[in-house]
């Protein structure tokens, strides 16, 4: 999906609580349907700038976590000056929005079943792809030998938090398992425990993942081992987001740089050696 | 509106600074709207080297106050790869074509110069002449006498109209403008970005010992642009403008029309905006249109 060639000026239509995160729901009736995946360029219409050290100043990059009813939802943390900004918005303030841009995920082929995996704030993109695969397949897609429709359902969604408050996020998406660092939640671990575990049973999969840099390594790693295609959304320090300023690379396996914004966000695990840790984002 | 310069005629005096606009990018990006409503009125590519770059390793940002610290490195795919890959693109774009490249010696410049020359797509030629000097290290454009040595040197490859982009980071920029005039510009563009540091943020708590703090951008030092930068640039163009005869383009923080007429209006033929299209991608052509909002609908009807 290609994006309308401006910013717009939208109107934010409510800003719900959900745990340690906030969704901003901004209202979008001419916008373009987005690909999960995809997403957005955002700021504040009013003091987008004169924060700690006299940021922000760049617009800030959002996976668009759903997409419905003429409104676009962000997951938002308030980690920095410009996330700090968006998290103050309430109903009736504005926002510039840029969007959708970049690469979205691909549905799973063979018929694979989709394993989502997801972190913290970047279980966003895989809300809006659990609802576009449920309704692309349905639940009620027809059982095969390797997995029984009475065990297996079309998605398995698996998500990763720090904490209590963060597994709240866990809410954006239907049916998932949960782990927490501290035990607050579900399993105590990490979500790639879980990963393992839903390999062990069924490895006829497509990986789709979003998280902090250490999980989605480590997801790509065990991927990589066992042969399973993963897609990744990748996360980077990023001023334009549609290609224009070459800051946000990672490095490509064989050599070279992919630009996060118009190469990804979401890349075949493939095309990596491993995913770096450095913290790009000026959030 | 249309301007006058190096023998093209634009249609309005708002153009990208080099880097800061992938028009490639951008079309996949926003599809034919990127044509129809393409926000300059010449495009500059990004440096052109002979060799193929892939850029400096990341980070490569850094938010800055009113601005942003880049360590891009350059990234392109060579001579022979521009010419063969993104020049047919480039060319069905709906405005001329000024190409930027950058060399590190005489001869390197010289032979971009002359490929360039060959090509009608080409409408321009800029030269980045903020590139180290192999032998001496320090910018070849930091240097007046180096820069009209060099530019004397390479100036008779191509009879396309040569735009020398100067480094602001010269002791004297005026006068390194004089002499790319003497050594054959037929323009200036000015200023390139400010060159700074960012250092990797302290953790809560850590001591900020001095081995601890390293550079926070994958390249080392990177280059300031944006609002930061807009007083700095304002007075290198009126400088530069009062010294040379040639036509200047005026760039650095530019985000709105008054920010592009004050650089006009120290003597800049044309304009250039490129940070702030990192935040607006069609900042060109609002500042084009906020520069010139057409003639004033008649309150009242013929008498």
């Amino acid at each position: 999906m290609t994006a309308l060639f401006a910013r717009r000026l939208l109107r934010v239509a409510g800003m719900d609580e959900l745990g340690a995160y906030r969704v901003l729901r901004v209202t979008d009736p001419e916008g373009s349907n987005p690909a999960p995946g995809q997403f957005a360029m955002l700021a504040t219409a009013e003091h987008w700038g004169g924060g700690k050290d006299e940021r922000p100043y760049l617009p800030r990059a959002f996976s668009i976590a759903r997409w419905q009813d003429g409104e676009a939802h962000y997951l938002l943390e308030d980690v920095g000056p410009g996330t700090q900004r968006l998290c103050e918005l309430r109903a009736g303030e504005d926002v510039w929005a840029l969007g959708p841009l970049g690469q979205g995920f691909t549905a799973p082929r063979d018929g694979r079943r989709a394993l989502l995996v997801g972190g913290g704030v970047g279980i966003a993109p895989l809300a809006i792809l659990q609802d576009e695969l449920e309704r692309e397949t349905g639940l009620d897609r027809a059982p095969t030998d390797s997995t029984p429709a009475a065990t297996v359902p079309a998605v398995t969604v698996l998500l990763g938090f720090r904490d209590g408050p963060r597994a709240q996020g866990a809410t954006l998406l239907r049916g998932a398992r949960v782990a927490t660092d501290d035990g607050a939640v579900g399993h105590h671990g990490l979500v790639t425990d879980l990963l393992a575990q839903e390999l062990e049973q069924d490895a006829h999969t497509t990986v789709y993942s979003c998280g902090p840099s250490p999980m989605l390594e480590a997801v790509r790693s065990i991927c990589a081992t066992q042969g399973i295609p993963a897609q990744l959304a990748l996360e980077a320090g990023m001023a334009c987001g549609f290609g224009a300023c070459y800051g946000c690379v990672v490095p490509r396996r064989g050599g070279g740089y992919l630009r996060v914004c118009v190469d990804g966000p979401v890349i075949d695990a493939a095309e990596l050696d491993q995913v770096e840790a450095h913290a790009g984002a000026p959030v | 509106m249309s301007v006058e310069f190096c023998g093209l005629t634009l249609a309005h005096p708002v153009i990208n600074g080099s880097g800061t606009f992938d028009a490639l990018a951008a079309r996949r990006a926003f599809g034919a709207a990127l044509d129809a409503e393409f926000p300059f009125s010449a495009y500059v590519s990004k440096t052109i080297t002979l060799q193929p770059r892939p850029g400096n390793p990341p980070p490569r940002l850094w938010e800055a106050p009113g601005g942003l610290v880049n360590s891009i490195g350059l990234p392109n795919k060579g001579l022979a790869g521009y010419l063969a890959e993104d020049l047919p693109e480039l060319a069905t774009l709906p405005v001329p074509l000024i190409t930027n490249v950058m060399g590190s010696t005489a001869a390197e410049i010289a032979e971009l110069l002359e490929a360039c020359d060959t090509c009608s797509e080409i409408a321009a030629i800029e030269l980045n002449v903020s590139c180290p000097n192999v032998k001496t290290g320090l910018d070849i454009g930091a240097d007046p006498q180096q820069l009209e040595e060099v530019l004397r040197a390479v100036r008779a490859r191509t009879g396309k109209p040569l735009i020398v982009k100067l480094t602001p980071n010269a002791a004297d920029v005026a006068a390194c403008a004089q002499a790319a005039q003497a050594g054959g510009a037929d323009a200036v563009s000015l200023i390139n970005t400010l060159r700074a540091l960012a250092l990797t943020p302290l953790s809560p708590g850590a001591p900020s010992a001095p081995r601890l703090r390293r550079p926070w951008l994958g390249g080392g030092t990177g280059g300031l642009s944006g609002p930061a930068i807009r007083a700095v640039a304002l007075a290198q163009v009126a400088a530069v403008a009062e010294r040379v005869g040639i036509p200047v383009i005026g760039m650095g923080g530019v985000s709105c029309a008054e920010h592009a007429r004050d650089l006009l209006d120290v003597g800049a033929r044309l304009v250039a905006v490129g940070t702030e299209s990192f935040r607006d991608p069609v900042a060109g052509a609002r500042i084009a249109r906020e520069l010139d909002p057409g003639p004033a609908s008649p309150t009242f009807g013929p008498a």
